[in-house]
């Protein structure tokens, strides 16, 4: 067992482990904190997959502001009326059977498909140049686009969440 | 080097972890987080795709979907905080106001 394998275990780890505790916690607080966790673990294999400007870029954005984001969001709501914070499960049995197909189906298709691997992958030394420029030519128009999207968001969240003025 | 097959497993599970929080969990900010933790899975399966053919397209997708996931959190946080204030509850089974 090599390095690379211990490091891809324990990332795997991190990731499946805290995205566990995110989904099952009864405690609100609990899943927010796992859940920076699990985008680091998620950072963690992108590094191993040799891309490191997205490694990078997800601590930024998912570490740094959604994850802010999501922790204001908690506090604010969470702390007025009710005290308890914990939140129950319902439709169990349902999402089960429908959780289970759609693994099923998902590791049906990973499995039995062949994908085309190269034999030898090319070493990298960093990808940031190769982004930079697909980003200004072939992707270009997507991502004006995408700057017009969050500009729109950044309206559209101040909008929707200032306090209305009493009529 | 991990095969291939590794990661897109990985992803797989965390995707499903993510649809079990979707199914199951009433409080609309934690909905929330399993939806991030579901993109994060596709991204992560992305990724691994792009790493193993060579082609940083792949990349520039996961850039894309950050982007989105982005702008979807401020503007989803924001709605979970107006609805926060009108309705005092964030359980979305008694978020129904729409319904006819």
């Amino acid at each position: 067992m090599d390095f690379t394998t211990i490091v891809f275990y324990l990332f795997a780890a991190i990731t499946l482990g805290s995205g566990a505790v995110v989904v099952f916690s009864r405690n609100i607080v609990h899943s927010a904190f796992s859940l920076l966790f699990a985008f680091f673990g998620v950072a963690g294999l992108y590094v191993l997959l040799l891309a490191d400007f997205l490694a990078v870029t997800q601590l930024l954005i998912y570490v740094g502001g959604i994850l802010v984001l999501l922790i204001f969001g908690v506090m604010l709501t969470s702390s007025v009326i009710d005290v308890q914070i914990k939140t129950g499960t319902v439709q169990v049995l349902p999402a089960l059977f429908i959780v289970g197909a759609l693994a099923a189906a998902l590791l049906t298709v990973f499995w039995s498909t062949e994908w085309k691997v190269l034999p030898d992958p090319p070493a990298v030394d960093t990808t940031a140049p190769q982004i930079g420029e697909l980003l200004l030519t072939t992707y270009l128009l997507p991502f004006e686009i995408a700057s017009v999207i969050l500009l729109v968001a950044l309206v559209g969240a101040a909008m929707i969440a200032r306090r209305e003025k009493q009529a | 080097m991990i095969e291939l097959e590794s990661y897109l497993l990985l992803s797989a599970i965390t995707f499903v972890i993510g649809v079990i929080g979707v199914l199951t969990r009433r409080n609309a900010i934690i909905v929330f987080m399993s939806i991030e933790l579901m993109l994060n899975s596709v991204n992560l399966t992305l990724v691994a795709f792009s790493a193993f053919l060579g082609d940083p397209t792949g990349q520039m997708l996961v850039f894309f979907v950050m982007t989105v996931a982005a702008a979807e959190a401020a503007v989803g946080l924001a709605i979970i905080i107006a609805l926060f204030r009108n309705k005092q509850t964030l359980n979305i089974d008694e978020i129904n106001i729409l319904k006819w």
